[in-house]
């Protein structure tokens, strides 16, 4: 039932305009999440699954097509009912981690809290930084951490506002093969344990192998 | 409100996140600067205000005064008398007093019983004793000294003084005096003595300056009646002033004062502004992705930019606070250094200043940092994954706004448009200057051409300064300002004195002798050669006004310029020679033909008052009238410390006229007792001690510039400051390419040895604009306000450029031990 999705979108496109010329990157995407799915969308470098991941997160706008979130069309808000529908209900996890540098590993996974304005957010963040086995590393600094803690402290961070939906855009990317695989060990763990979708954008067939379901891009649409 | 109290304490610990991140130290220190240097000359012009408001009633020691460079008439006085008000008199004269053993320049005030009419004189037993009220003026046969006399003449209370040929008993320390507590900046210290003993001195004789007051008290309605009656009988030479008119010529010199010390408070303010400007850019740039962090975790615009509008309020609240604390010790420190010029004790400030500080701080901040932080918000949040989807925010904005905001303020502050764009147009034009001239020498020296000749070890070096043009000149402009203000202050200023000494001879007078009567002229040169002293010659000197030009009278109202008003409105001392004086050129006409109705002028009073040759000037004398015509223009050097005048006719047109003789003559150090004995026997006489005098005046200035140095210094480190953040805007670029090099072989020296062609080339531009700058500044001074000529200085031009090149060097060698400590590895995942 199509009330029942997390995320439903219908009839994506997006399209950049490049010098003379019109750049298709995605063409005509359906997609429909329900609760618990765990999604990985892979597909070559280009190949457009990173901007399906930014539209379908409301990061991004696509040039057609519609995307409900939580009940909401989430082309139909502005970008601060985006913002704040993000901060109820979604959590990210980056490639390149995206901590702030001047902010501390347990400053860091407080932020989303504090800009939701709970009172809770220290004691919050320090358990769940626990969780992600952090409790020694509370007041380092991101450039202290190894690329593994860094990632760590983002999965901290994620999960800290019990999001709905999670997106994760290539986790692994920047982390050698030991750390990444036991990011993804870690991901996977608490994603079961928080009962979040999960959204996945990923190259590697392995880790798509463990979801649920994969979305294969090639060229911008939907590969059968 | 629960949720405002939130985000208020959101805000506060991000501004203690940023603070110990860095990020905003160089804000913070700007902002202090700034808000210092604007509120410790507001919080000392507060005080002096003060003084000016309190004292308003005594100030001029009556309700009316009268002034007059002539006696005057009975009938004026009966006039006083006859509107019912009370009256006083006094008269004003600069002579010598003389002790056992020494003697001293005084200005002389002798007073009627019943002076002052308003307001109490002050005096005290000994110097540095309580004081207390005094019942009316001194008494006769006595006089009060100042305290600057009383020390200067080792003439304590109960010793006597000599004052023309009258000998006086010191009965008291003058402490307040009501006129003199207006008259700020005066350098012959007071005596005051009692008006019947005026013409036992014999001092007041022909070509003297004395001035003559009548001073009036009473009802206003009645002081009104009188002001009326009077206006239209004032003549040339003579000036009212009331509580009103007088407060405006009392305010003047202090007004001036006061706004060279406030426009140098907000040069510093200025650079300050720069230096926000910059570091707010900085921030902004650095906070890109933390933002689109923000926005992906749920923040909206509006909770953005209240978070970091907060946040800067903060910050800017704490550094004015600072700011005014450390403005209020300046203050101190400038009233001290003031003291002795303004003898005048200094009421507590009030908070005025701070809430001006506030305001400053806040609008510079706020007017420089808001359009950016704006700007802030719209960072889009995909960003996160795509850092291409770039988004740079725009300088000009920030710039712009900053820029309009602190205009606002500065008209402010001047109080007076003019005078702001003034500062703020020869800001931005030295800026535009600096900044155009550094970007066209960096991209010449870049051109390819000229690389291929300096040959390879210095390509990557100047391959940089290519690519940082735009930045490096930033660099450069702000150095070379900072640098302009050193050098200003420090090789300059001292040439400045330097060149002011030397432009008198080394056997150039030291003394002068005023006052000589007709018929003292022969004994005065018998005791010049019996003393075997070179007989000084002994020119005429007659006192006469200037009344009209070609026929058509002149006045004070003819004139633009506040110098030309004064010299049209004084008595001219003319002379009368058959021949020019050795030490004059004539530059244009011709001197005297024997028997002609001539006049020789000097040349810069003519161009002042606008006098042609051919010009007809009429003079009256005493009661007579005279014209003659200009036929020559004479150039004459004042620093020869010789006898001068500025107009100059054939004796057949002067003589016969009330004369008395000026002559100027050298004392060799240790002669000195020659110069009591020639007072001693010529009492009316006064001998002008020049050096005496310059050094006291050189004193004054020195406490000004002392002054000022305070406030130099907040431009100094405000300079610095600019410079601090230009070179850091650069640093996260120049640590990046760094890394680069090295990941591709380049060595450590290589790195450090383009790093170092970069900044050398560009403090050696940099110190050669401030040498230039503080040149041009220098020669300005010295021909436009001190008349000297400044020969150029080896000195400036070795140290500018050195200076330059050693500031940069030290940064070069601060920024590669940064660059190089970190790995390329570290450097480079930072910057992904």
């Amino acid at each position: 039932m199509a009330n029942n999705n997390v995320l439903s979108a219908r009839g994506i496109g997006k399209t950049v305009r490049s010098g003379d010329s019109d750049l298709i990157i995605l063409r005509d995407i359906d997609l429909a999440v329900t609760p618990g799915d765990v999604v990985a969308v892979v597909g070559a470098s280009g190949s457009g699954k990173s901007t399906l991941l930014a539209i379908l997160a409301g990061l991004d706008t696509p040039s057609a097509g519609s995307v409900t979130l939580e009940g909401s069309d989430l082309f139909s808000l502005d970008e601060d009912q985006r913002a704040e529908l993000r901060g109820r209900s979604v959590g990210f996890v980056f490639q390149s981690f995206q901590l702030l540098p001047s902010l501390t590993a347990l400053e860091n996974v407080m932020l989303p809290l504090e800009l939701a304005a709970n009172p809770e957010a220290e004691a919050s963040a320090k358990a769940m930084l626990a969780r992600v086995g952090l409790s020694e590393r509370l007041q380092h600094y991101p450039k202290h951490l190894s690329g593994g803690e860094q990632q760590r402290v983002a999965l901290a961070r994620a999960f800290v506002v019990r999001p709905r939906l999670l997106f994760a855009d290539e986790p692994t990317g920047s982390l050698d093969p030991e750390s990444g695989a036991a990011v993804i060990e870690l991901l996977f763990e608490m994603n079961r344990e928080f009962g979040t979708t999960l959204i996945l954008v990923t190259h590697d067939e392995q880790l798509a192998a463990r979801c649920q379901r994969v979305v294969r891009l090639a060229a911008g649409r939907i590969a059968p | 409100m629960k949720q405002g109290w939130r985000m208020l304490g959101l805000s506060t610990r991000m501004l203690a996140r940023d603070w110990r991140a860095g990020e905003l130290r160089v804000l913070a220190f700007a902002l202090v600067i700034a808000v210092a240097s604007v509120t410790s000359v507001a919080f000392f012009a507060d005080r002096v205000g003060q003084v000016l408001v309190r004292d308003a009633a005594q100030l001029l020691g009556a309700d009316l005064v009268l002034a007059s460079d002539r006696p005057w008439h009975g009938e004026v006085k009966q006039h006083i008398e006859a509107h019912g008000l009370q009256q006083a008199e006094a008269v004003n004269f600069i002579s010598m007093a003389f002790a056992a053993e020494r003697n001293q320049l005084a200005g002389v005030k002798a007073v009627t019983p019943s002076y002052p009419l308003r307001g109490r004189l002050r005096i005290a037993p000994a110097p540095a004793a309580p004081d207390a009220p005094a019942e009316g003026g001194p008494a006769r046969g006595t006089v009060w000294l100042d305290e600057q006399l009383v020390s200067g003449l080792k003439a304590p209370v109960g010793s006597t003084i000599r004052l023309g040929r009258a000998e006086l008993r010191v009965a008291a320390v003058l402490t307040l005096e009501p006129e003199r507590n207006a008259n700020f900046f005066n350098i012959a210290p007071r005596l005051l003595m009692h008006a019947a003993d005026v013409p036992a001195t014999g001092l007041v004789q022909t070509g003297s300056r004395v001035w003559y007051y009548l001073y009036a008290a009473g009802p206003p309605e009645r002081i009104k009646a009188f002001e009326g009656f009077m206006q239209s009988r004032l003549e040339r030479g003579q000036r009212m002033e009331d509580l009103e008119t007088g407060r405006p010529r009392v305010r003047e010199s202090i007004d001036r004062a006061e706004r060279f010390l406030g426009l140098t408070a907000l040069l510093a303010a200025v650079l300050a502004g720069v230096a926000i400007a910059l570091g707010t850019r900085r921030f902004v740039e650095r906070h890109l992705d933390g933002c689109a962090v923000m926005r992906c975790l749920g923040a909206t615009q509006r909770r953005l930019v209240a978070l970091f509008g907060l946040e800067f309020l903060l910050l800017a609240l704490g550094a004015c606070a600072l700011g005014v604390l450390a403005g209020y010790i300046a203050q101190q420190a400038i009233g001290v250094a003031l003291s002795e010029v303004l003898r005048a004790t200094l009421p507590a400030p009030t908070l005025l200043p701070a809430l001006q500080g506030f305001l400053v701080g806040v609008v510079l901040l706020l007017g420089f940092a808001l359009p950016p932080l704006l700007q802030l918000k719209n960072v889009p949040a995909v960003r996160v994954m795509r850092r291409e989807t770039g988004f740079s925010p725009r300088a000009w904005v920030s710039y712009a706004a900053g820029a309009a905001a602190f205009g606002g303020l500065l008209v402010w502050q001047a109080g007076d448009l003019k005078l702001g764009g003034y500062v703020v147009g020869g800001f931005a034009v030295a800026v535009l200057v600096f900044f155009g001239v550094a970007w066209a020498v960096l991209k010449l020296l870049t051109r390819p051409a000229v690389v291929a000749r300096l040959g390879r070890r210095l390509r990557y070096g100047l391959a940089n300064l290519r690519r940082h043009a735009r930045g490096n000149a930033v660099q450069v402009a702000a150095l070379a300002l900072g640098l302009t203000a050193v050098l200003l202050l420090t090789f300059t200023r001292n040439d400045l004195i330097e060149a002011w000494r030397r432009s008198a001879p080394a056997d150039a007078p030291n003394r002068f002798l005023v006052g000589v009567q007709p018929d003292q002229l022969s004994s005065v040169q018998a005791f010049f050669k019996e003393k075997q002293i070179a007989v000084p010659e002994l020119y005429p000197m007659i006192r006469g006004r200037l009344v009209a030009v070609n026929g058509r009278p002149v006045s004070e109202a003819d004139y633009e310029e506040e110098r030309a008003k004064r010299l049209v409105e004084r008595e001219f001392n003319l002379s009368y020679l058959s021949e020019p004086p050795a030490h004059n050129e004539i530059v244009a006409g011709r001197w005297f033909e024997p028997g002609g109705r001539e006049l020789s002028v000097e040349q810069g009073i003519a161009e002042r008052l606008g006098w042609k040759l051919g010009d007809e000037l009429t003079w009256t004398v005493g009661g007579e009238r005279f014209s003659a015509r200009v036929t020559s223009l004479r150039k004459l050097r004042w620093d020869s410390m010789k006898v001068n005048f500025f107009v100059i006719a054939p004796p057949a047109v002067l003589e016969g006229m009330p004369t008395s003789f000026v002559s100027a003559f050298r004392i060799e150090p240790g002669s000195e007792p020659v110069l009591s004995e020639l007072a001693a026997r010529f009492p009316n006489v006064t001998i002008v001690d020049v050096a005496a005098a310059v050094r006291q005046a050189q004193q004054v200035i020195d406490q000004l510039v002392s002054a000022v140095q305070f406030i130099f210094l907040f431009a100094l480190g405000a300079g610095l400051l600019v410079l601090y953040s230009a070179l850091v805007a650069t640093e996260d670029e120049r640590r990046r390419e760094a890394a680069v090099m090295r990941v591709y072989g380049a060595s450590r020296a290589q790195v450090t040895g383009a790093q170092r062609v970069e900044f050398l080339a560009m403090g050696a531009i940099a110190g050669l604009l401030a040498t230039l700058g503080a040149a041009l500044i220098g020669q300005l001074l010295a021909q436009r306000v001190f008349d000297l000529d400044l020969p150029p200085s080896p000195q400036l031009w070795i140290a500018g450029p050195l200076a330059g090149i050693a500031l940069l060097s030290l940064n070069a060698w601060l920024s590669a031990r940064k660059v190089l400590r970190a790995s390329p590895a570290l450097t480079l995942r930072d910057a992904l």
